[in-house]
């Protein structure tokens, strides 16, 4: 590199965007709740606040603590997206998996009823796998499809317990309320998890497959790896993933609904995308989607402080996802 | 040759990041005139090509078509000045039939029929769809696209790359025929006997500079090779010392009766441990269809496959690796992870099975890979994204994988095509020594003289069936050429 002209230096900056991606996403978190800052002063920073320190803290806590289920969901979309899939599914069972923990709850006691609830989430991802690798249906529709087998099912199973109440684990409610030094205790369960799934994708040959999957599938059929495997271990883990974020969920609203974790969905995909994952698949980061899915909640927060109607709310809430992930494609997509 | 200058592009340069792909290159094309483009791997012909083209925005320098100072922006308004190029790549859409790509790009579809049945296909139907068509088909139909637009200037980038030796005389005869009509062309290619017969002139690129222009003469061919490389090389020679009854013990492959419907009717042949077995066909003999089978991609119709004395039936590219047959295919983006690094890419058939899902074991696919690196001499400047490093080096790295993961049987498919001289330098040796260390390859070649530098013998495949054995000592560029067209050949051969 001699000259610098002004064209190498976009592209240099775009390189390095494009190997750092959650760089300018921070720099856009933070220029974010700086802004929030501004229109609502001492929300987070104590110093022009009139009570104590303790505001900002609950403030930032509380945001880290909505974070949480909804960066777990968007690991499903991250490491299905790496294989140019997605997991529509996740959403519903996060529902699913809370409500049946609730109910079974009082029924059969704590420890049962959360490993069922898990397991309902890994029957459902299977089912996905064996749509998506096997019969090799395309993963929007598969996931779509058992998202709403399971949405019927989750319905009858709800005539059947309807006598039986429901009891939300106290072990959920310490992690989905409780907070420790200021911060959420969800943290407890999250921290692993996050170092667990950015090992997964960094470190492990698991990884390496989704990866390559997503950049070339004849190829890694050529070198040997029977894809089907892959989808059904990827789609089984991302529909545990759903059924524990949905747990930490259901301490955390302390409630059981129908439709408890369903609305985290979409938003669980713009985080991802946002995270500079590809929906075409090979590229991706669940750094990335955490940074994302913080985003979401200022956002969040933002508009609601702007006391916009809810419907200005939400389309406004559509257009910046849009406007983000156009600047951060342009941004990092380098020729 | 008229003095009519067509195309006038000169102090072309372009860098990308830290990489000077082009410093100084100019290019000068007269009307009636045919210009070989040449130049070794990583020399920077696709950026000047895609700048000539206007798909990219030269750093500095300018591109002139007819004489006019027009600063080409985008390529839809460089083929509306008269320059219209054939990629490597076949740029018609796979999913449409031959009459709606035709229509996307305004063709005139009797212009277009006349050139394809020039150039030698006879067997088009205008509702075919592009996707099920042979590649060769396809180059055809993109070099008769772009005659029918009337060119004043032809780019062809390696056209006769994928095209078997009977398309190819076509080819040549049609271009120069268009070129005394007065078009000018600038032919992109590494084979010196197409551009002796062709062109007029060569420009030769090395390191991103156009270091000589050559008239094309006889004995030329050492000037260009000495002009790409900057030194004097000689080109590659190689002494049959193989004798075919060391390979007494029992092969490593064997093959009886195979048929693969409709294609293959009877195909039978023995590769030994440490043989290179050579195939030769014109294109589609057969030979994607013996490849497919071997790498496990489809069981055949019928026939017999052994290794190592064992019956074999593949469902899988797994079950063919197991058996310890593996493929590099010719098409090298089927090959690739294009947005993945050199590394992945290497690494990549070390964590196929599910026991290598767990935890990477970096230090032993660092060492690996960096053997397979400095074995093949990879560039590594752009190791990245194996998509910015040139087409040489992406082949490298797809022979380089399974260097590095080990082979016991190689299915090579053109391993060479469109790639340069240094690289298939590089590449006979390296096939010579896995085989000297006990693997066995088979090697498909479209380049007739490949049997003579790297195998020990070459089965000539012709409508489905071996139609000749030649060793490697007898295998000179006429017996083969007889043979692939399936000509009585032991009778015309001393």
């Amino acid at each position: 590199m001699s000259l610098a002209s002004a064209d190498s230096m976009m592209v240099r900056v775009g390189r390095y965007l494009k190997d750092n991606p959650v760089v300018p996403l921070l720099l856009f978190l933070f220029l974010l709740i700086a802004l929030l800052e501004i229109m609502r002063p001492g929300i987070v920073t104590p110093y022009r606040a009139s009570r104590d320190g303790i505001v900002s803290m609950f403030w930032v806590g509380n945001l880290i603590k909505f974070a949480i289920p909804l960066a777990m969901l968007a690991a499903c979309q991250v490491l299905t997206m790496l294989t140019a899939g997605i997991d529509l599914s996740a959403g519903i069972v996060a529902t699913v998996a809370a409500f049946v923990c609730a109910t079974l709850s009082s029924i059969w006691g704590v420890a049962p009823a959360t490993i069922i609830a898990l397991l309902t989430g890994l029957l459902v991802g299977l089912v996905n796998g064996f749509g998506v690798g096997i019969v090799r249906v395309h993963p929007l529709i598969m996931t779509l499809g058992t998202g709403l087998i399971t949405t019927g099912c989750l319905q009858v199973y709800q005539r059947l317990v309807i006598n039986a109440g429901s009891e939300i684990p106290a072990f959920l409610a310490w992690l989905g309320t409780g907070r420790t030094l200021g911060l959420p205790n969800g943290l407890f369960l999250f921290m692993p998890f996050a170092v667990f799934i950015l090992w997964l994708m960094r470190f492990t040959g698991f990884g390496r497959l989704l990866f390559a999957l997503g950049s070339n599938e004849k190829a890694t059929k050529l070198s040997g790896v029977r894809a089907w495997q892959v989808y059904l271990a990827l789609y089984a883990l991302s529909g545990l993933i759903a059924a524990l974020a949905g747990l930490l969920y259901l301490g955390m609203i302390r409630q059981t609904s129908l439709s408890l974790a369903n609305p985290l969905l979409l938003p669980s995909v713009a985080a991802a995308v946002i995270g500079g994952t590809s929906i075409f698949g090979g590229r991706g980061s669940f750094a990335g989607a955490v940074v994302g899915a913080l985003i979401i909640r200022v956002l969040d927060t933002m508009l609601t402080l702007m006391q916009m109607p809810e419907g200005a709310r939400t389309a406004l809430f559509g257009a910046i996802i849009l406007a983000v992930t156009a600047i951060y494609v342009r941004l990092t997509d380098t020729r | 040759m008229s003095d009519t200058v067509l195309l006038d592009a000169y102090g072309i340069a372009k860098s990308f990041g830290a990489v000077h792909a082009l410093t100084n290159a100019r290019l000068r094309v007269r009307a009636g005139e045919v210009v070989a483009l040449m130049g070794a791997n990583g020399a920077g012909k696709s950026t000047f090509i895609k700048i000539i083209t206007g798909a990219l925005k030269p750093g500095s320098g300018q591109v002139l078509i007819r004489g006019e100072e027009v600063r080409v922006g985008n390529p839809a308004q460089a083929r509306k000045s008269g320059l219209v190029p054939v990629y490597q790549e076949p740029s018609l859409i796979p999913d449409l039939d031959v009459t709606d790509n035709l229509r996307l790009g305004d063709t005139p579809k009797e212009s277009f029929m006349k050139w394809v049945e020039e150039l030698g296909i006879t067997d088009l139907n205008m509702s075919d769809t592009i996707g099920e068509l042979p590649l060769a088909t396809l180059r055809i139909l993109d070099l008769a696209r772009a005659l029918a637009s009337e060119p004043d200037v032809l780019l062809l980038d390696e056209m006769t790359a994928a095209l078997p030796a009977d398309l190819v005389e076509r080819v040549l005869k049609v271009v120069r025929q268009q070129a005394n009509e007065g078009m000018g062309v600038i032919y992109v290619s590494h084979r010196f006997n197409e551009i002796l017969e062709l062109c007029d002139t060569a420009s030769v690129l090395r390191d991103g500079e156009t270091v000589g222009d050559l008239t094309i003469e006889a004995g030329v061919e050492e000037r260009a090779v000495e002009l790409m490389l900057g030194q004097k090389i000689e080109l590659g020679e190689r002494k049959i010392t193989t004798d075919l009854r060391a390979h007494s013990g029992n092969p490593r492959v064997k093959v009886r009766n195979l048929a693969i419907a409709p294609k293959v009717t009877g195909i039978d042949f023995d590769l030994y441990p440490g043989e290179v077995l050579g195939v030769v066909a014109l294109e589609g003999q057969g030979q994607d269809e013996l490849f497919d089978i071997l790498a496990g991609f489809y069981p055949a119709t019928s026939g017999l496959i052994e290794v190592n004395g064992k019956s074999m039936s593949f469902k899988h590219p797994a079950d063919a690796i197991a058996a310890g047959l593996t493929l590099v295919p010719g098409n090298r983006a089927d090959a690739l992870l294009a947005q993945r690094s050199v590394r992945e890419n290497i690494a990549l058939p070390f964590s196929v099975r599910l026991p290598t899902w767990g935890a990477l074991k970096l230090r032993h696919e660092r060492e690996r890979v960096q053997f397979a690196i400095d074995k093949l001499q990879i560039d590594t400047r752009a190791e990245g994204e194996v998509q910015r490093l040139s087409g040489g080096n992406q082949q490298k790295v797809t022979i380089g994988r399974w260097l590095a993961t080990g082979v016991e049987t190689l299915l090579l498919f053109d391993p060479t095509r469109g790639i340069d001289v240094r690289t298939k330098r590089q590449i006979y040796p390296l096939v010579r020594e896995l085989a000297a260390k006990g693997a066995s390859v088979l090697f498909y070649t479209s380049e007739l003289d490949e049997v003579s530098l790297a195998c020990d013998r070459a089965i000539v495949i012709f409508n489905g069936q071996i139609v000749d054995v030649i060793d490697a000592k007898d295998a000179d560029e006429q017996t083969l050429m007889r043979a692939a067209y399936g000509l009585t050949s032991r009778e015309g051969v001393a």
